[in-house]
């Protein structure tokens, strides 16, 4: 059973959405809903779409200023006080600079605090390396306790979020800065922990996370026309990791391709190589960032440049297939 | 049971003293047997724990998790030895199960306190700097729920040297948090030596006063001055406050009191037995054939 998709995906037109208003979008949904439902902005409350709560709940509403450290910490407290905040800022700052918060104030006491890192991966182009959190899922998901879901597209985002309000304990949520194509309906089901087939293959499986999954569904049609037949899974939750779905598309393929805007080291590429070692050993190679720092540059440019366009999943799909 | 005499809401001073007295034995006989732990910090705030817990919070040790508790925040979690020891003598927990416990597999008495709030403890701490903005996150809540409770956080002189503390400084003095109390244990040392040597902090209260807060000094072992400074902090409207109190670390046992280097081991038994006879006999004052 393959989940549904946006019919036109393949348009050149494609509808484009940046992840991040699924992000805004559920958390006004979130506050008419729930009056424990807090946000806690470090001073990028526009960009991180908190500006749409802020306007519709200017009570629940905290602007923190630069310090994230501290803005944690208050999220905590506030978690420890019965409240649900939603804690905003870049991925680079939160996790990156925040990780002892996360990991003492947060994780260890199980406090119900809900942190949104956005701008990660390198659509954030042209700011440069030092703004390209492609650390962040390695550095979340070795926190006991802690969710840790990187949406696809704009809807799968805002289900992601209200889905990380309806479970108890923390969860980080990743968001990129980018419009990127519409990949699921509202039809598609999204539940924390389960990884979506999107479609269907028995020769090789891609396993993808985040926006780039729009090319992992891409160069799949490409490798069809090769009679490649690939399946796609939608690995949108890294912890805690599906893992039934991912061994028996891999028992059935005996390969994988894990894609992600992120590095090799640490994220899915290694959650998949982890789950496979210890279940279902098979070859994998990995989309992603090959141990370095990025650089300025359109998103696109960058992923031509490190090689995770739907072009390479193409060819790292035949090499993997070769080592069957 | 709070400690109060006949007159409403005056604390029993005379009471308070021995109880204090007694916690730092409890300290001392838990950090013996656990073999390994921070004795001076815990024996320096040994006077403020008693005030807090036995005149100034109100808590219910029989409903731990009571809405409108009032809340407390150790951020330099190394002394929990005498969160511990307040917390069993206040009925949260068994004094026997601490004294045998602490820093052992399997107890809730871990190294540094973890949140536990059957046991009246609300945060996890030791990594200096975390607990200021963990309970400004607390008033925060309290203040959007109207709630009356409030909360206090305590904190050591080292771990002003964090700059997330300086954060948390920040932004309570601009939200004005007036139902948040900090009490810093300014004893001067920390690991690598005294403060002023470290890392100065001096002027401490000027600092704290130009992030918008009122400072009280106290005399760290002045029940009645610690008591009156918590009570003074709640009459302040528009801003939170701050406690320095000026404490001797290892206070009560005479070979720890002022070294720097009683701030992370403990007592073996035989220095254990010495101020344990210290501690009874309050510094010499109580002479008994019994030892």
């Amino acid at each position: 059973m393959t989940s549904p998709l946006n019919p036109h995906l393949f348009d050149a037109d494609v509808e484009k959405i940046p992840t991040r208003n699924g992000y805004g979008d559920a958390l006004v949904i979130l506050g008419k809903k729930d009056p424990r439902v807090m946000v806690l902005s470090g001073d990028l409350t526009e960009s991180t779409r908190a500006h749409l709560f802020r306007e519709a709940f200017p009570e629940r509403f905290i602007e923190c200023g630069v310090a994230e450290q501290n803005m944690l910490g208050i999220a905590a407290g506030l978690a420890l006080s019965g409240k649900i905040p939603f804690v905003c800022s870049y991925a680079v700052f939160m996790p990156g600079r925040t990780w002892d918060q996360l990991r003492v104030s947060v994780c260890y006491s199980n406090a119900n605090v809900k942190i949104a890192g956005a701008h990660a991966g390198l659509s954030v182009g042209p700011d440069g390396a030092t703004h390209q959190a492609l650390e962040d899922l390695a550095i979340t998901r070795v926190l006991p306790g802690l969710t840790v879901i990187a949406p696809c597209d704009y809807l799968e985002t805002k289900k992601a979020t209200l889905a990380a309000a309806k479970i108890k304990g923390p969860v980080y949520l990743r968001f990129a800065r980018d419009a990127t194509p519409s990949i699921t309906t509202p039809r598609t089901p999204f539940v924390i922990g389960q990884s979506l087939v999107l479609r269907e293959g028995q020769d090789v499986t891609l396993a993808a996370c985040g926006p780039l999954l729009y090319e992992a569904l891409r160069a799949a049609q490409v490798l069809e026309t090769q009679h490649i037949h690939a399946e796609v899974i939608n690995c949108h939750t890294l912890k805690p990791f599906d893992e039934e779905t991912l061994i028996n598309s891999v028992k059935k393929t005996g390969c994988c391709v894990t894609i992600e805007e992120h590095q090799i080291i640490g994220g899915l590429h290694s959650v998949v190589c982890e789950t496979l070692s210890r279940n279902h050993p098979a070859p994998v190679s990995a989309i992603g960032m090959p141990d370095s720092f990025g650089q300025s540059g359109e998103p696109q440019e960058l992923l031509t440049h490190y090689h995770m366009t739907a072009e390479d999943i193409v060819q790292a799909a035949k090499r993997v297939i070769k080592k069957k | 049971m709070p400690l109060r005499s006949s007159k409403k809401d005056q604390p029993d001073l005379p009471a308070l003293k021995l109880l204090a007295n007694d916690i730092r034995q409890d300290v001392i006989r838990a950090l013996v047997k656990a073999k390994s732990g921070h004795s001076a910090g815990s024996l320096g705030m040994a006077d403020v724990f008693t005030a807090l817990y036995f005149h100034v919070l109100h808590i219910d040790p029989k409903k731990p998790r009571w809405i409108e508790r009032d809340r407390v925040v150790l951020s330099n979690a190394h002394i929990c030895p005498v969160l511990y020891a307040a917390l069993a003598r206040r009925g949260f927990c068994s004094r026997e199960d601490f004294i045998n416990g602490l820093r052992k597999f399997g107890t809730p008495f871990q190294g540094h306190s973890n949140t536990h709030f059957n046991m009246g403890i609300e945060t996890c701490g030791g990594p200096l700097g975390q607990g200021l903005s963990q309970a400004v996150g607390m008033a925060l809540a309290a203040r959007h729920d109207q709630a009356d409770w409030h909360t206090y956080c305590l904190m050591s002189d080292g771990e002003l040297d964090e700059g997330q503390s300086w954060e948390a400084i920040l932004f309570a003095g601009k939200e004005q948090l007036r139902q948040l109390t900090v009490i810093v244990d300014r004893n001067n040392i920390q690991i690598d030596g005294f403060t002023e040597d470290v890392m100065p902090l001096e002027p401490l209260a000027d600092k704290w006063r130009a992030f918008n807060w009122h400072v009280i000094e106290s005399d760290g072992h002045n029940l009645r001055q610690i008591i009156d400074a918590c009570e003074e902090a709640k009459t302040i409207y528009e801003k939170p406050t701050v406690i320095l109190a000026h404490t001797i670390p290892g206070k009560g046992v005479d070979f720890m009191e002022r070294h720097y280097e009683w701030h992370g081991k403990p007592p073996d038994p035989s220095e254990g037995r010495l101020a344990l006879r210290e501690l009874r006999s309050l510094a010499g004052q109580v002479t008994s054939e019994h030892e």
